[in-house]
This record gives C-alpha cells, sequence and structure tokens, in this order.
C-alpha cells in the first residue's frame, strides 16, 4: 500500500515497474516513479535491464520447421479441402 | 479483421483453397503454436499432438472465422482449448506472496543493498539483444508454468494483454503479477550468466 504523500522507496519502484511500462500507472504513481528513477541509478540500471530482457523475448524467433512436418499438415489441408 | 493484420490475405486465400497459404500459414506458426502449448502441458509430445490438433481446427474453422479478432489470437485460442481437452490445469488464481526472488536485496528501509550490476557495455544494443534472445529461449524451462505461459504470450509472442487474460481465463491483475515475476526471473537468469547478478 503506497502513502501517497511520501517518495517511493527502491523496493516500491520495483514493484511498480511492469505497469510502468505497460502504461497502467495512475499519473500520480507515475509521476514518483520517475522521481525516483531521476535520483536512483540502481533502479534505472534495474529498470533498463527489465527493458532488455522484454526486448530480448520479442526477438525469440520460430524454431526451424522441418519440412517433413510441414508436408505433413500441408496434404492434410489438401485432403480436407477436397473432402 | 483488426486494422492491418498482416495474415488477412492469407486467411481469405485459405478461404479459397489455396494450400501454398496454408503453407505460409504453418511456417509462420507451427513452432511458435508448439512453443506455447509447451508451456501449458506436461510433455513435448502432448504439445505436438496439441499443435496438430490445432491445425485441424484450423482448417475445419477457417469458414466460420469471423475476423474479431486478430489471426494470431484466433490460432492461440484453438490451441488453449486443444489443450485444456488434452488436460491442460484449468486457471487457477493462487494467492502469490511477495517477490522471493528479490528479498534479500533490499534493507528494511526498503533501498537497495544489493543492486543490480550493470550489464557490459555492448556496441551495438541490438546485437545485444540477438544474443540475449537465444537465452531467454533457454530459460523458459526454469519458469514455473503459469509464468512461463504469461511470458511466453505477452513477452515473446507480443499479444497484447486483454488478449492475454482471455486466453487464459486469467484477470489483469493476476496476469501483470505472473508477468512481473516472470521477466524479474527471466532478467536474474541473464544477469548470472553474463556473470553479473
Amino acid at each position: 500500500m503506497l502513502f501517497r504523500r511520501r517518495a517511493l522507496v527502491c523496493q516500491e519502484a520495483v514493484e511498480l515497474m511492469t505497469a510502468y511500462l505497460e502504461d497502467a500507472l495512475p499519473p500520480r504513481d507515475r509521476s514518483r516513479l520517475e522521481d525516483h528513477l531521476a535520483g536512483c541509478p540502481h533502479c534505472t540500471e534495474y529498470l533498463a535491464q527489465i527493458e532488455a530482457t522484454v526486448a530480448a523475448a520479442g526477438r525469440v524467433g520460430p524454431d526451424d520447421l522441418a519440412p517433413e512436418a510441414l508436408d505433413d499438415l500441408v496434404a492434410l489441408y489438401r485432403r480436407w479441402q477436397s473432402s | 479483421m483488426p486494422v492491418g493484420d498482416p495474415d488477412a490475405a492469407l486467411v481469405h486465400a485459405l478461404r479459397a483453397g489455396d494450400d501454398e497459404a496454408f503453407a505460409s500459414l504453418v511456417r509462420r506458426y507451427h513452432t511458435r503454436l508448439l512453443r506455447f502449448a509447451e508451456s501449458l502441458v506436461p510433455t513435448r509430445a502432448v504439445a505436438e499432438e496439441v499443435v496438430q490438433e490445432t491445425w485441424l481446427g484450423v482448417v475445419r474453422g477457417i469458414h466460420g472465422f469471423e475476423g474479431r479478432s486478430s489471426v494470431k489470437t484466433w490460432l492461440f485460442r484453438i490451441l488453449v482449448n486443444r489443450a485444456r481437452s488434452a488436460g491442460a490445469h484449468e486457471p487457477r488464481e493462487v494467492s502469490l506472496g511477495s517477490d522471493a526472488l528479490l528479498e534479500d536485496r533490499f534493507g528494511p528501509s526498503g533501498a537497495w543493498i544489493r543492486p543490480p550490476a550493470p550489464w557490459a557495455d555492448t556496441v551495438d544494443a541490438r546485437i545485444m539483444a540477438d544474443g540475449l534472445a537465444r537465452r531467454v529461449r533457454e530459460c523458459l524451462p526454469q519458469l514455473p508454468a503459469a509464468q512461463r505461459e504469461v511470458f511466453t504470450l505477452r513477452d515473446i509472442e507480443g499479444v497484447d494483454a486483454e488478449d492475454a487474460c482471455q486466453l487464459l481465463g486469467i484477470s489483469a491483475g493476476y496476469q501483470r503479477v505472473l508477468l512481473h515475476r516472470a521477466r524479474s526471473r527471466v532478467r536474474a537468469i541473464l544477469a548470472g550468466e553474463m556473470g553479473g547478478d
């Protein structure tokens, strides 16, 4: 539970980071987090690492598809189309 | 169909019986469906069956697809239904305690006592992201199942929060906590592998 009038401590700031990245923080919490980040290199680094993690996850591409697997599925599709 | 759905043309061609369009759809999604299926069911073998059943559902259901969701979301929805039929656990919102992963890193005042070690500078942030991508994929088995499901859908597959909640049958709040925990854990694994903390 955050008391609205005081600044965030690091542990609270970290707890808010996912909501922050989702643009789901109410404006007051958002500015309180941004104020905290402006003065805290550790939380700033932590947020950057979370963002790098998310960016890396977004670059996880599909694995290679075995040609036989593709052929089998296309055959299935053709059978269904002709029935 | 949602504006700008890249798969819209494929669906149109599929309905017309174009098997090259079907092959394109399979190439685009099969291994992604398999990866998500593995987060839902206990074994690879069951996951493969579930994905086969999913493609069957696609082939049978293509004329009934109304385009209200994106093709991607539709595929994942069929998959979740097949997975539940194959015995994937029903969603169950358990009460999660505090994040144990970070507990010992903060002092009584809430400040860091063991702050994150900065990640090594790289020449190109994009190169770093590509290298990390492989590591992210490799660490998926280390996530608890519910966290792995949400992380796969949200951060790997780029499904939006609302669709993810609907697919998994969980509330927005629970979904966000799971995502938060998953990202925390993946970050910790990546940091460990880079020699940091």
